[in-house]
């Protein structure tokens, strides 16, 4: 049995007195230690699938429409709000995108360590201060018995990030959900943080959900990847399958749109146009618009997923690199 | 921070001397003399003369002002043309009804406004919120002669629970129980205040709630109500400090309208009836006094500030 599976997840977003999808039929499973990537363009509900997931779009304008989000066997989205906060923070965690502001200003980084421990274990505060310093030399916090008193201003984009991950990791989460985590800092410290993530799985056996737009940190970091545009997952495999045999016009794309560090270019093979906006509605395949190889087909018929190989699913009338 | 507060009392000294000066010129703007008010209308030319250069008005302008500011740098606030007694003491008579007012009154505001506040935060958009939001912007607009009014028509005169007017001192008898001739200057006196309280923290509750770290708090897992008092609120109340503090200030003012309602022997009331006579030491002093106070009434916010929010530092 997977740690984690969802099927058919659907979510909307309330639009006026409108329910407009957002995120559409998402399925798929993550594995105990396994690290599944799930990357797209900003918009493509990579983010919301993660917030339904962790139980935080409670409060915003986002409806969970349909699908089941089981966790450890059971169904996350038929539990009460206090039997999902007892999963939050615990065998859940999340970390997210923005280091700079995910930490409450007005608090030591020690103290929103040690909120997170004592929401979940019954230990007494010296027990929790002691564990929250564990958790800092864990995450390779320079001199974590003065750091721990610091504010989040006092410290750099990166190791707010670190405190973060030491926040996540309080309860040792059978499952990280990691969204875009490395987006907000710079190349050399983003290295560090993933380095770090990866060495902390290997410790704590624990799974990984890494959302990113990068393909790059995906194909480094991932056993499996999900690739979403618009709401659905497009392509989907094993990381060594996709990027040896790239099956979907978009997968390609985003391929395409990383710059080359080996020469120089003049111009980015970015994806040409746009993602179209929610109330948009576009007939046949949602690709389309922006495809290269699109045909009559897919300006009418929308392609459901097929398996290209045994575990490689692809949501194209043309999957690229096989026949056609 | 003892440095930083020491640097901000001596700021003061300049903003003071400025604020008296203005002061000064304008109250002697005013048509009409104390002399002659005092007198009466049978004065004679001669004897106001007389009073005028007793009580040293018939000195030039600046003469004046430099005299008097003489006299405050000793601490010598002048005399009463009306009481003929020191301004201090003329002064501390309304201090009490005044500082005891501005006490009860933001004791209404916090204990209305804060809970209310957040509920209606937190809560917001449902019903219970509709209705909070609709009665602060009602008792924010309602005018305080207006409300001062119906509640002595309703909890005096109607129900006879509270006194509608005066206010013997604390030590006179009855002792702590007088504070009930305060209960409705101060509902009053609150009700407006409360009411921006009221939007005030909402609307800042609502904006902090949207922050990150917010989402960070629920994520651990933490019960609603933990998420809005220990993250949202902490922060919203950096911007709610600044908000008490003024309020509490404005009081001051404000209170001029209440006593009068009330006929409460204020700070307030003082002002308005030593205008009407000229009593220009009381004015120069009730005034002086009350830009003190409104200066200490900064600094205390801006040590809040520092002492709410750690990325703020005293420099």
């Amino acid at each position: 049995m997977a740690l984690l599976d969802i099927r058919n997840l659907d979510l909307r977003i309330a639009r006026g007195s409108e329910l407009l999808p957002v995120v559409q039929g998402v399925s798929f499973a993550v594995e105990e230690n396994e690290t599944l990537g799930i990357v797209g363009e900003s918009g493509c509900g990579k983010s919301l699938t993660a917030l339904a997931i962790m139980g935080l779009l409670e409060g915003s304008a986002v409806r969970i429409a349909g699908g089941s989000v089981h966790f450890q066997g059971r169904d996350l989205l038929t539990l009460s709000p206090e039997e999902r906060r007892r999963v939050m923070g615990d065998q859940m965690a999340m970390i997210f995108q923005e280091p700079m502001t995910s930490l409450n200003p007005v608090y030591r980084v020690g103290d929103q360590i040690r909120e997170a421990i004592l929401q979940h274990r019954s230990m007494s505060r010296r027990q929790a201060h002691d564990r929250a310093l564990d958790l800092l030399e864990l995450v390779r916090i320079p001199d974590p018995v003065r750091r721990i008193d610091s504010f989040p201003h006092q410290m750099s984009g990166g190791q707010r990030q670190r405190v973060m991950i030491a926040m996540a990791l309080a309860c040792d989460p059978k499952l990280l959900i990691a969204d875009e985590p490395t987006t907000a800092l710079d190349v050399t410290v983003q290295k560090e943080v993933l380095e770090l993530m990866r060495g902390l799985q290997t410790r704590t056996g624990m799974s990984i959900v890494l959302i990113s737009h990068d393909l790059g940190v995906i194909s480094e970091t991932c056993d499996k990847v999900a690739v979403m545009y618009r709401g659905r997952i497009v392509e989907q495999a094993s990381t060594s399958t996709l990027f040896s045999n790239m099956s979907h016009p978009y997968t390609l794309g985003l391929l395409g749109s990383i710059p080359a560090t080996d020469h120089d270019v003049e111009w980015l093979d970015a994806i040409p146009g746009r993602v179209p906006t929610l109330d948009e509605a576009v007939p046949g395949c949602a690709f389309h618009p922006r495809c290269f190889a699109a045909k009559g087909s897919c300006r009418t018929v929308d392609p459901g997923a097929a398996a290209v190989s045994p575990a490689h699913f692809v949501r194209c009338h043309f999957p690229q690199g096989s026949s056609s | 921070m003892l440095n930083y507060a020491l640097n901000r009392v001596l700021t003061l000294v300049p903003t003071l001397l400025a604020a008296s000066f203005l002061v000064f010129m304008f109250i002697h703007l005013i048509p009409g003399d104390p002399a002659s008010i005092l007198l009466g209308d049978t004065a004679t030319p001669e004897e106001v003369a007389e009073l005028s250069r007793e009580l040293g008005l018939d000195e030039p302008l600046w003469t004046q002002y430099v005299l008097w500011l003489g006299n405050v740098l000793q601490g010598d606030l002048g005399t009463s043309v009306f009481f003929r007694e020191p301004v201090l003491s003329v002064i501390a008579g309304g201090a009490e009804t005044s500082i005891l007012l501005a006490t009860m009154t933001m004791f209404w505001i916090v204990v209305f406004g804060v809970p209310i506040g957040i509920i209606s935060a937190t809560r917001h958009g449902s019903w219970v919120d509709q209705a909070t939001s609709g009665g602060a912007m009602l008792f924010a607009s309602v005018p305080t002669f207006w409300l001062g009014l119906y509640l002595i028509l309703i909890f005096s005169v109607g129900l006879g629970w509270f006194p509608s007017s005066g206010f013997p001192s604390l030590a006179d008898e009855g002792g702590v129980s007088n504070l009930r001739y305060l209960v409705l200057p101060s509902l009053t006196l609150a009700a407006p205040n409360a009411a921006l309280i009221i939007r005030l923290i909402r609307a800042s509750m609502l904006d902090v709630s949207r922050e990150d770290h917010v989402r960070t708090a629920r994520a651990k897992g933490l019960h609603p109500v933990r998420v809005a008092i220990k993250h949202v609120f902490r922060n919203a109340l950096i911007a709610v400090s600044a908000a008490f503090g003024f309020t509490f200030a404005a009081l001051v003012s404000e209170a001029v309208v209440t006593e009068t309602v009330f006929s409460l022997p204020g700070i307030g009331r003082l002002v308005v009836q030593s205008i009407l006579r000229r009593d220009y030491p009381v004015i120069q002093g009730v005034i002086l006094i009350i830009v003190v106070f409104y200066m200490a009434i900064n600094l205390l916010v801006d040590l809040a500030y520092a002492s709410l929010d750690p990325r703020v530092s005293l420099k």
